[in-house]
């Protein structure tokens, strides 16, 4: 057991931390909504990709800088740490680039990867449907072939950022006469088509993350199907297992910084003295510990031996959990404020709810942990 | 950055594990349990492997390994709910290397290490000591006090009363002492407090993997309406709850073993965190074993309440959870000071 960091990740965390102090990204616009945000966040990922920070992940034949896991959980822990915010193509190079590189031919690695880095095109997922959301293999959206195309209908939601979108990773119905698994083709579809309607969803904080799509008729060349006809059950399972990846340790920072503000601000009202509120603030401690910890060990888990443990669903679990458990308590200590519209506890009060939804319900989590770590009987359900 | 165990510590981990399945079988726990004593037998079994002295430096006779190893003996004497004096020897020992001088290091090490001493460890409040673990069977009880005063003394030096507490997996005592009884230990007490901690908190993490060992074994087996009632989302997601328990419980512990030997200055963070989380979590995992078994876990036989037991007894041992958030609050609250938050 060793929990100290090797010279060459130190010397990468300082030259990351060192380049995050020296260019710091403008200002978050004051206003002009959610267009001028995503403008700001677009603007950002240009210059990380022209620092070469915009992937390091990724391999460097692919413009990446080809570190190691660990290296790569360090950058999500800085860009966290340095409050920056997230690039505007994430779900494209933490997504889709990924799945490009397992499934996609050499002429899709050398069309997409490179755009999807700088951010000139950015990437959306078309996954879940009103109809299909844990259960994702029961979903309707059809694509028939047409002579050399795919012609799709169907409805998607949960969709960030299609509104900037070039490109949506589409999983559609090919085959109806299969198990339902079976049946699935993973596309890249164009999103700049008439067929193609995107209509925002607000959301409980009242801003629209996320939209629906209505897809009539939508048009998407053979040549951008990814990984094979039918095959895309697997395809979108390497999308998925790259969603609760990096991601993780840039929000576990930010949830260590809310405590941290918690924890001052409790200390100017004198509530570290009350005794309630330090043993709440304390849990709190102890759950932010752990989740970094499990967090680290999942990681040096896969760098030994190729393969996660069960703490990646642990930890995705532990943490939307204490981000809402946290952000209630922001309520007890910091009373009006937490409760004022427009103020980012707020926000974050109400955006913590969707914590325990997106990206796996804690429900499902549950369901892998008990099935697949624990070796419990699965209950028989209607297919 | 590696959590992993080394090979050596892998093979002390697999040799507990297996002597311990052999000599300490539930229906031997229960035994010794019924009868209130521990296993003289087993007891001489692991002192002559050297396990009391695994921590211990090798000038007084111990093996000179490190916290971690000593976190994986307790983890598994955890597990197999041994019924001997292992926890409070080390314990003892534990204080008297961190806080004793050159000499009493020399005069209770060498006992301690080999076995041949009993000891144990309490909290003195008032000039009594409750329910101190082992306190019954030792030759030497070390006592720590709130404002971090310690001493250690014989069991001549003060009025020992054997105390039955719900869990006859070990001696209980009730230790009386006159103000100026034994002798003071006055080097690092904090640090050897904090190391006992951790060792405790390990033990915590043997107790719960048991228990969820057991509550799998169990629901996957018991058949209730035709199938298996860890089938039931309400079973099964109990049980994800209680691994989700335990491994918050192994985390934080084998960080604190960890900072014990490698990072001395985080280590009363880390020991407190330790203890937090497996007091906490003990409770929880082993009061959900019970439930999960059903009529069956409310049974004498089914073997699952001394597991409950244990994780009472230990969750209480040296300051429980609640005591723990409180001093770790003031950790931080010296930390925010030490350095405000932009």
């Amino acid at each position: 057991m060793d929990l100290t960091f090797s010279e060459q990740e130190t010397a990468f965390r300082d030259e990351l931390r060192g380049w995050l102090a020296a260019n710091p990204p403008d200002p978050r616009p004051a206003d002009g909504g959610e267009e001028a945000e995503f403008a700001w966040r677009r603007d950002w990922q240009r210059r990380l990709y022209d620092a070469g920070w915009a992937a390091p992940a990724w391999p460097t034949e692919y413009g990446g800088r080809g570190v190691t896991p660990t290296e790569s959980a360090i950058y999500f822990e800085e860009i966290g740490r340095a409050r920056v915010p997230f690039a505007a193509n994430t779900l494209g190079v933490l997504l889709g680039g990924p799945t490009l590189m397992v499934w996609g031919t050499d002429e899709q690695k050398e069309r997409y990867l490179p755009p999807i880095l700088s951010g000139e095109e950015i990437w959306c997922q078309g996954f879940s449907e009103p109809d299909a959301g844990s259960d994702l293999a029961s979903l309707k959206t059809r694509a028939t072939k047409r002579g050399e195309e795919w012609v799709v209908s169907g409805q998607k939601v949960w969709t960030s950022g299609a509104q900037y979108s070039k490109w949506c990773m589409l999983v559609a119905r090919t085959d109806s006469d299969v198990a339902k698994h079976k049946g699935l083709t993973y596309f890249l579809m164009d999103m700049e088509q008439d067929a193609v309607q995107v209509r925002p969803l607000r959301q409980i904080t009242g801003e629209a993350e996320f939209n629906e799509l209505f897809i009539e008729e939508a048009v998407i060349p053979d040549a951008n199907v990814v990984g094979g006809v039918g095959n895309g059950w697997k395809v979108a399972l390497t999308t998925l297992m790259n969603e609760r990846a990096g991601l993780g340790f840039a929000l576990q920072i930010r949830l260590r910084q809310l405590l941290d503000d918690l924890i001052a601000a409790a200390g100017e009202r004198g509530l570290l003295e009350d005794p309630l509120c330090a043993d709440a603030l304390a849990e709190m401690h102890v759950r932010c510990e752990s989740i970094r910890l499990l967090a680290w060990k999942g990681l040096t888990d896969v760098e030994r031996y190729g393969q996660p443990g069960p703490e990646g669903s642990l930890v995705k679990w532990l943490w939307s959990d204490t981000n809402q458990r946290l952000t209630q308590l922001a309520g007890d200590i910091l009373g009006a404020q937490a409760l004022t519209a427009g103020t980012s506890w707020s926000y974050e009060l109400l955006r913590a709810r969707g914590n325990t939804i997106e990206g796996g319900t804690t429900e499902v989590l549950k369901n892998i942990i008990a099935e697949r770590v624990l070796g419990l009987p699965r209950l028989k359900v209607a297919s | 950055m590696d959590f992993g165990l080394t090979d050596d510590q892998r093979e002390i981990q697999r040799t507990a594990r297996e002597l311990l399945a052999e000599r300490a079988k539930p229906e031997r726990v229960r035994e010794h349990a019924e009868e209130s004593r521990f296993d003289a037998v087993l007891w001489r079994e692991l002192s002559e492997l050297g396990w009391p002295g695994i921590a211990v430096a090798e000038e007084h006779g111990g093996q000179g390994l490190g916290r971690i190893e000593l976190s994986i003996l307790c983890e598994e004497l955890g597990r197999a709910l041994a019924p001997v004096p292992f926890l409070p020897t080390v314990l003892a020992g534990t204080l008297i290397e961190a806080a004793g001088s050159a000499e009493q290091r020399k005069r209770w090490l060498p006992g301690l290490a080999s076995g041949e001493t009993v000891g144990a460890l309490g909290i003195l409040r008032g000039g009594t000591a409750e329910l101190v673990i082992g306190g019954a069977d030792a030759q030497v009880i070390v006592l720590v006090e709130e404002d971090g005063a310690a001493r250690a003394l014989t069991p001549a030096q003060a009025e020992v009363s054997r105390v039955a507490s719900i869990d006859p997996t070990r001696s209980t005592a009730q230790v009386d002492v006159a103000p100026d009884a034994g002798e003071a230990l006055t080097g690092e007490v904090a640090t050897g407090v904090d190391r006992a901690l951790v060792a405790v908190s390990s033990e915590l993490v043997g107790v719960c993997d048991r228990a969820l060992e057991m509550t799998v074994a169990y629901v996957k087996e018991r058949r209730q309406f035709g199938v298996p009632v860890g089938s039931y989302q309400a079973v099964s997601h109990r049980c994800a709850q209680m691994l989700l328990e335990t491994e918050k419980a192994r985390s934080t512990a084998a960080f604190a073993a960890w900072t014990a030997d490698a990072d001395p200055e985080r280590l009363a963070e880390a020991a407190t965190m330790a203890k937090a989380a497996a007091s906490d979590g003990a409770r929880e995992v082993t009061a959900s074993a019970i439930q999960a078994h059903g009529g069956i876990g409310f049974t004498w036989e089914a073997d699952v309440h001394w597991l409950y037991k244990r994780a009472q007894l230990d969750a209480a041992l040296l300051g429980g959870a609640t005591q723990q958030r409180a001093r770790l609050a003031g950790i931080l609250a010296a930390q925010t000071r030490a350095s405000p938050v932009a």
